[in-house]
């Protein structure tokens, strides 16, 4: 591969600061000046797709964006980098972040929540953080805007400020803290301290496979270190913080613990295999066997545990747990196209999963229903909503024409480019697990009648800000199928 | 300014003489001759800080009273010594005091009704001494300061509550033992080398050869218990709790983030200066099983906060725990953990000080510093509570705190030498300060009280009353110094290598292992 052309440009920067300066304007505006506090979130989350669009057409020219923001210590720069797979990040997060938006007046003011000045500020500023992660171009850059995210996602997640909100927070902050300050700080340290000659910038460019310096065991213990150090990722066993973090309000949970944060986990993880270990490294050490079985431990448990839970928020939060797995898993692969299809996974799940988190949402906004087993004849009450669900549902599990058929056809092309026959089983039959657990919520929405008692059957959907952003995301499954192609560019893979 | 380094001490010493008479004028007087001499003190000390930074050899040398120092063993005239070392911890110590003296004013004179010119003489003094310990060139010398700030601190502290007769009295008695012992260890010195000078004392070490001498071990082993027992290194920390928990307010705040971090000082002159990093470490077992005293202390003292209930209390224990980080640095014994250890020196300054204001205004707000009072304050005052926190996320060691910065260098010198064993226990005491601070943030922001079950129901409702989460913020002159010193804490972290440099610059002139083997 030839070097790409470097371009040194402020654009990352104003990415990762626009939400930035909405926080401080959704502040002044305060809970009095509701209006004006959402479209101040609106602009910001605006200017962000914005300027990350803006840098599409260089990116997918073969060139990268630079930016340097400061030195953190005097040989590890604070570097910004907008390659292929962190630009389709950031595009992902940013634009589904203006859904959400959306998709929150509907349904915080729908459910008359408080606080909602602290809910869109910190909002905003877990998605600087997001973006942050995106654009990281060496570990510890990385590293910084992880633990941001962690700390500036917590009031989200204790919104409600009640019994549950605190046991969900402390699992939450628990997890994420001990795993990123007790196994990836040491394992950062450790790599810095002995690389180059203790001048290790750790670049993801630069840097590849530099790690193999170190002995195999070494170099073991390390994967394992990131691997799980990186906790929002959600590899079990460190799993359990996300079906804690399910008592958020509902777009949290669609952005944050759907696309945003633990998508941030699993690409830092890829991060670590595709450009610090780098495929000649890890197929040395056969870290990426290790991490495919792992991964796919945590697909086939995740899946079986869904399919036995009520609560519909759980349900889908198990499912992440295994669609994570599968990035992961990608990511392991150690082949172009398993790598790439992992970074597809990111997109086509992001839209597929923020569609089921929304219906959600907007169920429990409309009739207060959180469990599965409620939701016999809803279909024909609330049909948008259910429609969509449906559709979420089939891009999960990952039929055409939807967007998440072309992300696990790539995994699967992955997995047979190594003769890796085996993880093709996991992918089918996780798959069907899949379908075991999704598709009998729609099923038993659409064909299953209501309870008698409340008889009616008018059409009577939530407020219109819920259900047009889940429409907008439903057709986006579509639309990532049928325009692939300048995903599957930024992801590295030809087609 | 010439110098510089004189006017650190001239600034507060005539300063506690002026407040001192100042009750026979007018005793509103006291409180802007401190502020104004606490200022001149710390311009003083940023131009120490140049001139050391400016001289070739990084330190400026002052003789008091024109001695000379050209004779062989140096004689016993008194010398100030200015290293990038010394003046930064000075500059710290000076900072430190300027801000507490500014946040005082409401404190001192609720507390301390009538007595403020006496208060405020103490505390310049107290700086005074703090600062001389920092600058000092000789080891007799340094004892008189030790002394100096030990018996101010008395006074201040005693000032306080009821009970801080009590404390005062027990701080009063392991005081004294401490600098006892470090008085006996300089006076073996002093008839081994026949200097009172440190670096008289290092020469005459090394051209002599008496690393293997009996006496100079004795020596060793009394200054350094003496030191640990002045700095509160577990087990030797029963004075520190309750002397910082029932002094005035401002006492707390200004000796916590000062006296103990000013003795790690002390033992790391001792250390590298005086006795030499060849003596120090590899003539004596202490390397050996320092690191284990400190992961006994740590745990312990982790355990200790863990179990408190009110928070100046929690934050002495955490205190206690911080000691421990610092002495590991050291005796790890390399040149990360030496960085490590006086970053943290800085940066554990700058948010306990943070810390202890932010209690402090708690404290002034709520007449409480136990648990329960901080119920949804974060409603009431939003900006005391992030400068609160901002000195957790550093104590914690999130980026991009100092905190984080120290931490990182005692993470790699501990991985540097091997010393798996300090790794381990940062990683603990880490994980409790974790629980510690978002404890407190739990109370903060949601409400919870000590028996965890009255929480609020959810939807804004914190079970708390209109009056007790409506907005009403510190009074500006304790906000200020509170948000300056959170700032600084990130500032420190943002240009941590300005800082570092000068503290390699100063580790450069030891031969200290990098324990790197580069391919």
């Amino acid at each position: 591969m030839s070097d790409p052309i470097v371009v040194e440009d402020i654009r990352p920067l104003l990415a990762l600061i626009a939400p930035w300066f909405g926080l401080i304007g959704i502040m002044l505006a305060g809970e009095k000046r509701a209006n004006l506090r959402e479209l101040i979130t609106f602009s910001a989350a605006s200017v962000q797709v914005a300027v990350v669009l803006s840098m599409l057409p260089l990116v997918l020219g073969g060139s990268i964006i630079e930016f340097h923001i400061w030195q953190i210590f005097s040989y590890v720069p604070m570097l910004l980098r907008v390659d292929g797979p962190g630009l389709l990040f950031a595009l992902v997060a940013s634009i589904l972040w203006i859904a959400t938006t959306l998709y929150s007046i509907g349904y915080m003011r729908g459910l008359h929540e408080h606080a909602q000045t602290r809910f869109y500020s910190f909002f905003a500023l877990s998605l600087s953080a997001t973006m942050g992660v995106a654009f990281s171009a060496n570990l510890l850059t990385i590293y910084f805007f992880y633990e941001m995210l962690s700390v500036s996602t917590f009031p989200l997640v204790t919104h409600m400020q009640d019994k549950e909100a605190r046991t969900g927070g402390r699992t939450y902050l628990g997890y994420l803290l001990f795993t990123s300050l007790c196994l990836l700080l040491p394992a950062l340290s450790w790599c810095y301290i002995w690389l180059d000659g203790g001048q290790m910038t750790m670049d993801f460019l630069a840097d590849t496979g530099k790690i193999g310096y170190f002995s195999e065991t070494t170099q073991i213990v390390l994967l394992f270190l990131f691997t799980y150090g990186f906790a929002k990722a959600g590899l079990m066993p460190f799993h359990s913080w996300l079906p804690g973090a399910m008592v958020a309000p509902t777009p949290v949970s669609a952005l944050l613990h759907a696309v945003a944060v633990v998508k941030v986990g699993v690409f830092c993880v890829y991060r670590v295999y595709a450009d610090i270990y780098g495929t000649e490294v890890l197929s040395k050490i056969s870290g990426e066997e290790w991490a495919m079985i792992l991964a796919s431990a945590t697909i086939l448990i995740s899946s079986l545990i869904a399919l036995s839970q009520d609560n519909l928020k759980r349900r889908l939060a198990f499912s992440t747990i295994g669609q994570l797995g599968y990035i992961i898993l990608g990511a392991a692969i150690a082949t172009d196209r398993g790598q790439g299809g992992a970074v597809l996974h990111i997109a086509m799940h992001a839209c597929g999963k923020i569609t089921l988190f929304f219906c959600a949402g907007a169920i429990f906004v409309a009739t207060g229903k959180k469990y599965v087993s409620q939701l016999r004849g809803l279909g024909r009450r609330m049909p948008i909503t259910m429609g969509a669900f449906m559709i979420g549902s089939l891009s999960v599990i990952g039929l055409p024409p939807l967007g998440g058929f072309i992300s696990k056809w790539y995994l699967a092309l992955g997995a047979l480019d190594r003769d890796a026959m085996w993880v093709v089983a996991v992918l089918l039959i996780s798959s069907l697990l899949n379908v075991f657990y999704l598709l009998p919520v729609a099923v038993t929405a659409f064909f299953r009648s209501e309870d008698s008692e409340e008889g009616e059957e008018s059409i009577k959907e939530a407020p219109w800000p819920c259900v047009v952003p889940l429409a907008f995301t439903a057709l986006g499954c579509f639309a990532l199928f049928f325009w692939s192609d300048a995903l599957l560019k930024l992801a590295g893979v030809t087609p | 300014m010439e110098n510089a380094i004189a006017w650190i001490f001239i600034f507060p010493l005539f300063g506690s003489v002026f407040v001192a008479l100042s009750r026979y004028v007018n005793i509103k007087l006291a409180y802007p001759i401190s502020v104004l001499s606490m200022a001149g003190a710390l311009w003083a000390g940023v131009e120490t800080l140049k001139q050391a930074m400016a001289s070739p050899n990084h330190e400026i040398s002052y003789l008091l009273g024109g001695w000379t120092l050209d004779l062989y063993p140096r004689g016993v005239g008194i010398e100030f010594r200015a290293d990038l070392l010394a003046s930064l911890i000075a500059l710290i110590v000076l900072g430190v005091g300027l801000l507490v003296t500014v946040y005082s004013k409401i404190h001192v004179e609720k507390e301390t009704p009538n007595k403020e010119a006496i208060y405020y003489s103490l505390m310049m003094l107290q700086i005074t001494g703090l600062a001389g310990i920092c600058l000092t060139g000789d080891a007799f010398n340094l004892y008189v300061l030790i002394e100096v700030a030990a018996l101010t601190g008395y006074g201040l502290i005693a000032m306080g509550s009821n009970r801080a007769a009590a404390a005062t009295y027990n701080y009063l008695i392991l005081g004294t033992i401490g600098a006892s012992l470090y008085l006996l260890g300089v006076g073996y010195l002093y008839i081994k080398t026949g200097t009172l000078n440190m670096v008289g004392i290092r020469e005459v070490i090394e051209a002599n050869g008496l690393a293997e001498s009996a006496t100079m071990q004795v020596a060793f082993v009394l200054i350094g218990v003496g030191i640990l027992i002045k700095m509160a290194f577990f087990p030797f920390h029963a004075w520190l709790p309750n002397a910082y928990c029932n002094a005035p307010t401002t006492t707390s705040c200004l000796l916590a983030p000062l006296v103990t971090k000013v003795m790690i000082y002390v033992m790391i002159r001792m250390v590298l200066s005086v006795f030499g990093v060849e003596f120090s470490f590899e003539s004596t077992i202490w390397v050996s099983w320092m690191p284990w005293l400190v992961v006994i202390a740590i745990v312990c003292a982790a355990f200790l906060a863990l179990s408190q209930r009110e928070i100046k209390r929690m934050l002495a224990y955490l205190i206690v725990a911080e000691v421990g980080y610092m002495v590991g640095g050291v005796w790890i014994y390399n040149y990360y953990g030496l960085i490590g250890s006086i970053f943290h020196i800085i940066s554990d300054a700058c948010m306990t000080l943070c810390l202890f204001l932010g209690a402090g205004i708690i404290l002034h707000k709520c007449k409480t510093t136990h648990f329960d009072g901080l119920r949804g304050l974060f409603s009431k005052m939003p900006l005391t509570m992030i400068g609160f926190f901002i000195g957790g996320f550093s104590i914690i060691g999130l980026p991009p705190t100092c905190g984080f910065f120290s931490k990182w260098y005692l993470i790699t010198g501990g991985m540097v030498s091997g010393r798996w064993e300090y790794l381990i226990v940062l990683m603990f005491s880490t994980m409790v300060m974790v629980i510690l601070f978002f404890r407190l943030i739990e109370r903060i922001h949601l409400a919870v009280d000590e028996s965890g079950k009255n929480l609020g129901k959810g939807h804004g409702d914190l079970g708390l009353t209109k009056e007790q989460t409506r907005f009403d913020e510190a009074p500006l002159v304790m906000l200020i110094p509170l948000l300056i010193a959170a700032s600084t804490v990130l500032i420190i972290g943002v240009y941590n290598q300005e800082v570092v440099n000068q503290i390699e610059t100063f580790l450069q002139a030891y031969d200290l292992p990098t324990g790197v083997v580069y391919k």
